[in-house]
């Protein structure tokens, strides 16, 4: 399958510290990529060299085989965690303003259908809320019939309902047969959205692959969870994880029912015991021995 | 290019002329000034002013009695033609030179060079047979005529430094430059649409308030209107070059607001906004030369006072067009997009 975008060995070196440490990955053209990783584990950054607006301090970025330059820029649609809009200006005029910088051009009926945005044309850009202000932003990243859309943290701030509508948006994107990067904080949005993931910590990428491959080679079995307050004495013997910041402790079974008699004599009540799959989150703390969202 | 150049343009236009308060005060400030100072010192400045021809630039006090004369400030002319224009136009009380033999110019329509006169005559105890006397004529410059040029250009550095300067460390502080950055548009393309919509918008404002002041006060205007149209085209650019110079790098607004104070407060006080360098040491006149806003407003009053003529004006024409090239370079060179 065609690689649409890969970065080899991006390094970013700022004064005593060290950003990037070497991350490489590739994207497949028309899948949804995530890079997941904690506040300062280097993606934004990361992303920020791909999308040309920060200097690598080496290392390079390859769009469609060749270094990406002019090209990538007329064909890639970006939409940054916080972006500034211009004062005064209503939407429909700054999706014009953007729409003019590129010679590939979308349809303005298309990109104000597709984002929701009919309503809200000859509004402010100052009145907008939050969801209504990433739609825009989104509206923006597209105005170029993007075939790589970089999407950051788009749906942070958002409430649950306008989240699962940008979820809906950025399907429907991809259906269109767009290839998009998303970086995120939310696992469930990782695990809806994205077909494969690489995940990111202290500048360097420690696991890539399908959200599906990487559970299963980590995992075999179902997790245990229950309350340490609840515990009567320790449980030497039966293997299991304390997350002391969340008062809980973690058990990974292959045989629950097995399990779950091991752990009785220990356990003073048994009403909150939690048995459920493994997650990214759990994933990302086995991998790196902190909270993604530390 | 010239399709994201005039997106850029335009909706920097769009800003700006919505932005209500901001419209108000680059229209309002300056008429308020004019009209104010022209209500308050419209009867012409207290002290006489007496034009000395002599070879030496420096007034030697001890050459004649007269010179001695307090509340009168002495300028040495070398020039006569220059003089002689300046006593016409009512900008010299009177004009002497104390060769063999003595002369002086007076203007016969002029109330404070009838005054002069009779102190000078005075100051020569009764030897007025050995003096020559010259008759000028010609009507006053007014207090208002000699603002205008200075209130104009004032309000031109304001708008060109701080509406191009502090907009874009703005727009750099938080984030718009770098999501611009993210699309095809060059940093020439970007800075050479915030010099055309600064340099429409701020000659539009000029060309209003031009109108108004002289239509409501009467002022001079002895040359020619394309020749002043010029000069405003040249000076503004000039001047939002130098914005762009200053605003190139800088992240911070309080930074940026510094920094424009330390280019325009000296250009208020030595370019002529005021009042007139004329007679100041050539220091002072020296180094009033470097800005941009001293040849803006030389120029413009000698068109206005003076009736000065293209081929006139040339030298500072091409000291600002040399201006605007050098900062505009610069500018373009180490302008950066983001914080990092």
């Amino acid at each position: 399958m065609t690689i649409a975008l890969e970065a080899r060995n991006i390094i970013k070196q700022y004064a005593g510290v060290l950003a990037v440490d070497g991350a490489s990955f590739s994207v497949r053209e028309g899948i949804c990529f995530g890079l997941l990783g904690p506040n300062g584990a280097g993606k934004t950054t990361t992303v920020e060299i791909i999308e040309g607006v920060t200097t690598a301090t080496s290392g390079e970025v390859l769009y469609y085989g060749e270094i990406a330059g002019a090209k990538f820029r007329q064909e890639a649609g970006i939409q940054f965690q916080n972006t500034a809009l211009q004062d005064f200006i209503t939407v429909r005029e700054t999706i014009e303003m953007f729409r003019n910088l590129y010679d590939r051009q979308a349809d303005m009926g298309q990109i104000i259908e597709q984002c929701s945005l009919g309503d809200l044309l000859d509004r402010d850009n100052r009145k907008l809320s939050g969801g209504q202000r990433q739609r825009l932003l989104l509206a923006v990243a597209l105005v170029n019939k993007p075939r790589l859309i970089f999407l950051d943290e788009p749906t942070t701030g958002l409430d649950p309902q306008a989240r699962r509508n940008f979820w809906d948006l950025v399907k429907s994107i991809r259906a269109g047969g767009a290839t998009i990067l998303l970086t995120t904080h939310y696992m469930d949005e990782a695990q809806v959205l994205c077909d494969e993931i690489a995940i990111m910590d202290a500048g360097k990428i420690i696991a890539q692959g399908s959200p599906e491959k990487l559970l299963r080679e980590q995992y075999d079995g179902l997790i245990i969870e229950l309350p340490i307050s609840d515990l009567t004495d320790d449980l030497s013997g039966i293997a299991h994880t304390v997350l002391e910041n969340l008062g809980i402790i973690e058990v990974v079974t292959t045989d629950v029912s097995k399990t779950l008699q091991q752990l009785t004599p220990h356990v003073s009540n048994l009403n909150q015991i939690k048995i459920r799959q493994p997650d990214l989150e759990d994933l990302f703390l086995d991998l790196t021995g902190h909270s993604l969202r530390a | 290019m010239l399709k994201r150049i005039f997106a850029i343009f335009q909706a920097r236009n769009r800003e700006f002329l919505r932005d209500r308060a901001a419209l108000s005060w680059n229209l309002i400030l300056p008429i308020a000034l004019m009209f104010g100072l022209s209500f308050a010192f419209g009867n012409d400045r207290d002290a006489y002013t007496v034009g000395v021809l002599q070879e030496s630039k420096a007034i030697n006090t001890d050459d004649h009695d007269f010179l001695k004369t307090r509340y009168i400030h002495f300028v040495a002319y070398d020039d006569l033609d220059l003089a002689m224009r300046k006593v016409s136009r009512h900008q010299l009380d009177l004009l002497v030179e104390f060769g063999d033999p003595p002369r002086y110019w007076v203007n016969s329509e002029s109330p404070k060079g009838y005054f002069a006169e009779i102190v000078l005559l005075q100051a020569l105890s009764g030897k007025e047979a050995l003096i020559e006397k010259q008759q000028i004529t010609g009507t006053a410059v007014g207090y208002a005529d000699w603002l205008l040029p200075g209130i104009l250009g004032m309000n031109m550095m304001f708008s060109c430094l701080f509406g191009v300067g502090y907009v874009v460390v703005r727009y750099r502080k938080n984030g718009f430059l770098k999501r611009l950055r993210a699309t095809p548009l060059s940093s020439f393309e970007f800075i050479a649409a915030q010099v055309a919509s600064r340099l429409v918008l701020i000659l539009l404002i000029t060309s209003f308030i031009y109108t108004g002041t002289h239509v409501l006060l009467g002022t001079r205007m002895e040359g020619s209107y394309f020749t002043l149209f010029l000069i405003a085209v040249v000076g503004a650019i000039s001047l939002i070059s130098l914005g762009l110079v200053i605003s190139a790098r800088v992240t911070s607004e309080e930074l940026a607001g510094g920094l424009l104070n330390i280019v325009n407060w000296p250009m208020m006080m030595l370019s002529g906004v005021w009042f007139s360098l004329e007679g100041a040491p050539d220091a002072i006149r020296t180094v009033a030369n470097i800005f941009p806003l001293t040849h803006v407003l030389n120029s413009a009053r000698a068109v206005m006072l003076d009736g000065a003529t293209l081929a006139d004006v040339a030298p500072s024409l091409l000291a600002l067009t040399a201006m605007s090239a050098v900062f505009f370079a610069i500018g373009a060179k180490v302008f950066r997009w983001s914080q990092d």
